[in-house]
C-alpha cells in the first residue's frame, strides 16, 4: 500500500496532506500559527494527537478522537474535530538535579502501549519524565521509578541538557514481543530499559561513545539522537546519536559503531533513522555535517543507506539539493514504509523516495520547519 | 471587585469573555476561580507549580506582577488584572 496520507507536526501547525497521484497537498490546518511539536497516531485506537509547544502558554495535548475512522478528514473543522486534553504535569514537589522545580516544557515524544493495553499512551517530554495514561490520553501520571533513577541527579554526572535546559526523552520504544519491555532514549543520559512495565529501569549504554564528556565511555551520559526497533527482528536496534550511528543485536545490551570513518565520512552525524521493519539490517539516515554545523553534509543534502546492518553506507543525492543546501531533518521527520520514504526538513521541503530511497522529488516546499512526519 | 482582561492569543484556545469580574483577594485565588468557570485556563497562565510562565506577563492596573514564583502581589486598590502575552524574541 503506498502511502497516501500524512501528518506533519510544523511550527506553523499541524497538518495533514493528502495524495493525489505525485501531488500531496494540505488539505487540514490545525492550529495555524501554533508550534506543534508532535504528531502521534495511536493505530489501535484510531486517535490522532497534537502535542502543541506554545511560545506564550506553554505544552498543549490535543486528541482527535477515531481521526483513522474519519471519512471527512477534508472538510473537516479544526474547532471541532481537536479537544483538548489535560496535559501532563509533574507532581508537586519535582525536582530537577539542581533543586528547582520541575514543570514540563516541551513534548518530545509519544508512544502506544500494545494491544493487550487499550487506551496506554506514553509521553516523553523536558525535563526528562516520562508520562503514562491508560485512558488515551484523558489523564497521565507521571512515572515515578524512571523520574527516582539514582542516575538523573547524580551529584557527578546528572541527567544533562543536549542543547536544551534539561534533559528530554525523545524514543518510547515498546517491544512487540513483550509490552512489559519498554525502551527510552534520553538526551542526554542514554538508553533506559524496564522490564516489568516500568517499575525498575536500567541504563543500556555499553559500547556507546559520548565524546563530549571527559569520561567518554560512562553507564550513563550519552545522547542518542533517537532510538528505534526492528519490528520483524526486536533485537535489532538502531540509533542516531550523537557520536555517530549504532546498531545493536541484543536489544540493546552491546552496541556496535556502525558509523562511516575517515574525514569523507557522510553516514556519521544526525538526528533520524529508520529501519527496514522487515530487515534489521537495512536502514537509512539523513546526514548532517557536525554538531557544530548543523546543515547539510558539503550542503548537499543527501540519504545514506546500509542493508549490511552498518558494515557500509550508499549514498543517495539524485533529486535531492546538491547545492548550498543548509537544510536538516529533526529527529521524528523520516519514515519508511516498503519501498516508500519521506523526510520533512528544518527548511519546510518534504522529499519522497519510491525506491527505497535511491532517488528523490520534492513533494512539498516553503513549509514551515517540519517537526514530525507520520503516515496516517 | 477587579476586573480580569484576556489577551486575544489566549481566546484562541479557550473560550472566553472580554473581561471577567472577580472578588478575590489574591492572584492565586482569582486564578482559582478563572479555572473554576473555564476549566483549564490556568494551565495557559501559569505552571504546574503555580509560577507564571515565561512569556506570560500580569498587570495590576498599570504596574506589572513583580512575584512571579507564588504571585503574592497586594491588590488592594487594583481594580483591573489585564493578563498579557509577553513580546519576547522581538
Amino acid at each position: 500500500m503506498a502511502i497516501e496520507r500524512l501528518a506533519l507536526a510544523t511550527r506553523k501547525g499541524a497538518l495533514i496532506l493528502k495524495r493525489n497521484g505525485a501531488d500531496w497537498r494540505v488539505v487540514h490546518e490545525g492550529f495555524p500559527g501554533c508550534h506543534v511539536a508532535i504528531v502521534f497516531l495511536d493505530r489501535r485506537s484510531g486517535h490522532l494527537f497534537a502535542c502543541i509547544s506554545d511560545g506564550h502558554f506553554g505544552t498543549k495535548l490535543h486528541r482527535w478522537a477515531e481521526f483513522a475512522n474519519s471519512i471527512t478528514v477534508d472538510s473537516s473543522d479544526p474547532q471541532e474535530v481537536w479537544k483538548e486534553l489535560t496535559a501532563p504535569a509533574y507532581p508537586e514537589g519535582s525536582k530537577l538535579a539542581d533543586g528547582k522545580d520541575a514543570v514540563l516544557k516541551y513534548p518530545w515524544a509519544m508512544a502506544a502501549g500494545s494491544k493487550k493495553q487499550p487506551g496506554r499512551v506514553y509521553f516523553g517530554s523536558e525535563p526528562g519524565g516520562l508520562f503514562i495514561s491508560d485512558d488515551d490520553g484523558d489523564s497521565f501520571r507521571l512515572c515515578e521509578p524512571l523520574w527516582n533513577h539514582p542516575t538523573r541527579t547524580d551529584k557527578d554526572l546528572p541527567w544533562m541538557g543536549g542543547g536544551l535546559d534539561n534533559p528530554a526523552i525523545h524514543s518510547i520504544v515498546v517491544d512487540p514481543r513483550d509490552e512489559s519491555c519498554v525502551r527510552i532514549g534520553i538526551s542526554v543520559a542514554g538508553v533506559f530499559q524496564t522490564d516489568d512495565g516500568g517499575a525498575t529501569w536500567r541504563p543500556t549504554n555499553k559500547g556507546l561513545k559520548a565524546e563530549f564528556l571527559p569520561q567518554p565511555d560512562p553507564e550513563v551520559g550519552h545522547d542518542p539522537h533517537i532510538l528505534v526497533q526492528c519490528e520483524s527482528h526486536p533485537d535489532v536496534l538502531w540509533q542516531q546519536n550523537q557520536c555517530g550511528i549504532f546498531k545493536s543485536d541484543d536489544g540493546g545490551a552491546n552496541w556496535l559503531d556502525v558509523s562511516e570513518t575517515g574525514d569523507d565520512r557522510t553516514a556519521h552525524f544526525g538526528f533520524v533513522i529508520a529501519v527496514d521493519p522487515a530487515d534489521g539490517n537495512t536502514a537509512w539516515v539523513v546526514p548532517a555535517e557536525s554538531d557544530m554545523v548543523r546543515a547539510a553534509v558539503g550542503r548537499k543534502l543527501c540519504v545514506c543507506r546500509t542493508t549490511d546492518g552498518g558494515r557500509s553506507w550508499q549514498a543517495f543525492s539524485e533529486g535531492l539539493p546538491q547545492q548550498d543546501c543548509y537544510d536538516f531533518v529533526f529527529r521524528h521527520c523520516l519514515i519508511q514504509n516498503g519501498d516508500e520514504l519521506i523526510f520533512g526538513t528544518a527548511c519546510g521541503s518534504l522529499y519522497h523516495s519510491g525506491n527505497r530511497g535511491e532517488s528523490w522529488t520534492t513533494i512539498a516546499k516553503d513549509l514551515p520547519p517540519v517537526y514530525t512526519v507520520i503516515e496516517v | 471587585m477587579i476586573t480580569v482582561r484576556f489577551p486575544p492569543h489566549l481566546k484562541r484556545f479557550i473560550d472566553l469573555p472580554e473581561e471577567f469580574s472577580s472578588d478575590a483577594e489574591s492572584i492565586p485565588e482569582i486564578l482559582a476561580q478563572l479555572e473554576s468557570r473555564f476549566p483549564g485556563v490556568s494551565g495557559y497562565i501559569v505552571h504546574e507549580n503555580g509560577s507564571l510562565r515565561q512569556h506570560v506577563n500580569l498587570f495590576l492596573d498599570n504596574r506589572v506582577v513583580t512575584d512571579r514564583e507564588s504571585l503574592s502581589d497586594d491588590l488592594t486598590g487594583v481594580k483591573e488584572l489585564v493578563i498579557m502575552q509577553a513580546l519576547s524574541g522581538g
